[in-house]
């Protein structure tokens, strides 16, 4: 009797993990795999380096904008608008899980803010570059 | 055997508990989403609007200006904020539903602007010049900056704190 509760018990606690546990549809490995494939097809492609992404990423290119102007230096810091002041949460996923876990929305988030940056879309090395970058930073 | 009776009946009456508190819990949740629901919104809307600035209320504005917003995003305040077409039209429709139906001009070309406003001018006549400008003011665009309780579209004057 006894086991049979404890095992409905522990049945119970399992699930409400479960329940508890956010569910992402890809990981930040695997959308980084998914920018290897795209950008190893691309002339000139070189194995993505977190020293070439974390240039570009602290680098102002056009209108005097970086990355890191929003995001600041630290991506596993709290980030602020640089036009409106809203919060950004942190970009490393080392800081915040929900990052780089949606592929759709990260092209969403490149394509936009390349735009603001840098006036054009970025290439799929420059993504996996800033991506490898974001992955080497610790909380 | 009446050993594991008595102990059953605690991991009984244990059980009860942790279900009791799980329900209060549940319930504290549901009251404080009833409170929220004077304002309208819109998982979208919020999420997307809400991602560069303070999603603003659609009361702000006519249906009219929501629309020549929605379809200029490609150009949106200096910014190319262009969204899928799904999620483009289910903002469009939230926006025109619960728009501002206050008189307003209507021979002009829609204001973008809700600063533009009459209503907005006349609502904020009392704040000086020197305020907007305040570090952490920075624009009339930036409705928290004062009204503490506009994220839940509160922006009772009760409510409105000019930061230091």
């Amino acid at each position: 009797m006894l086991r049979v509760f404890f095992a409905f018990a522990f049945m119970l606690i399992t699930i409400a993990g479960l329940a508890l546990q956010p569910a992402f549809a890809e990981t930040p490995i695997e959308v980084l795999a998914a920018l290897k494939a795209e950008a190893s097809g691309m002339p000139g492609f070189q194995e993505f380096s977190a020293e070439r992404g974390e240039k570009f990423f602290k680098t102002k290119h056009n209108h005097n904008l970086s990355c890191s102007t929003c995001h600041t230096d630290n991506p596993a810091a709290q980030g602020k608008h640089s036009e409106t002041d809203k919060i950004i949460k942190p970009l490393a996923p080392a800081a915040n899980e929900e990052r780089f876990t949606d592929m759709k929305k990260v092209a969403k988030w490149f394509k936009r803010n390349c735009n603001d940056v840098l006036d054009r879309e970025c290439t799929a090395q420059e993504k996996g570059d800033v991506l490898a970058y974001l992955l080497t930073v610790k909380k | 055997m009446s050993f594991n009776a008595n102990k059953f009946t605690r991991m009984f009456f244990v059980a009860v508990l942790v279900t009791g508190t799980a329900m209060s819990v549940a319930r504290v949740s549901d009251a404080r989403a009833e409170g929220q629901k004077s304002a309208v919104s819109d998982p979208k809307w919020k999420s997307e609007c809400g991602a560069c600035h303070f999603a603003y209320p659609p009361r702000f504005l006519p249906a009219e200006s929501w629309r020549a917003i929605m379809t200029g995003l490609d150009k949106h305040f200096g910014s190319n904020a262009g969204l899928d077409a799904e999620s483009a039209n289910e903002i469009t429709a939230f926006l025109e539903k619960n728009a501002s139906t206050k008189k307003h001009d209507t021979t002009m070309k829609p204001l973008l602007r809700i600063t533009e406003t009459s209503w907005f001018k006349s609502e904020h006549r009392e704040v000086a010049a020197s305020t907007w400008k305040l570090p952490k003011v920075k624009s009339p665009a930036n409705c928290v900056a004062c009204h503490t309780k506009a994220e839940s579209g509160d922006f009772d004057e009760d409510n409105v704190r000019i930061p230091k």
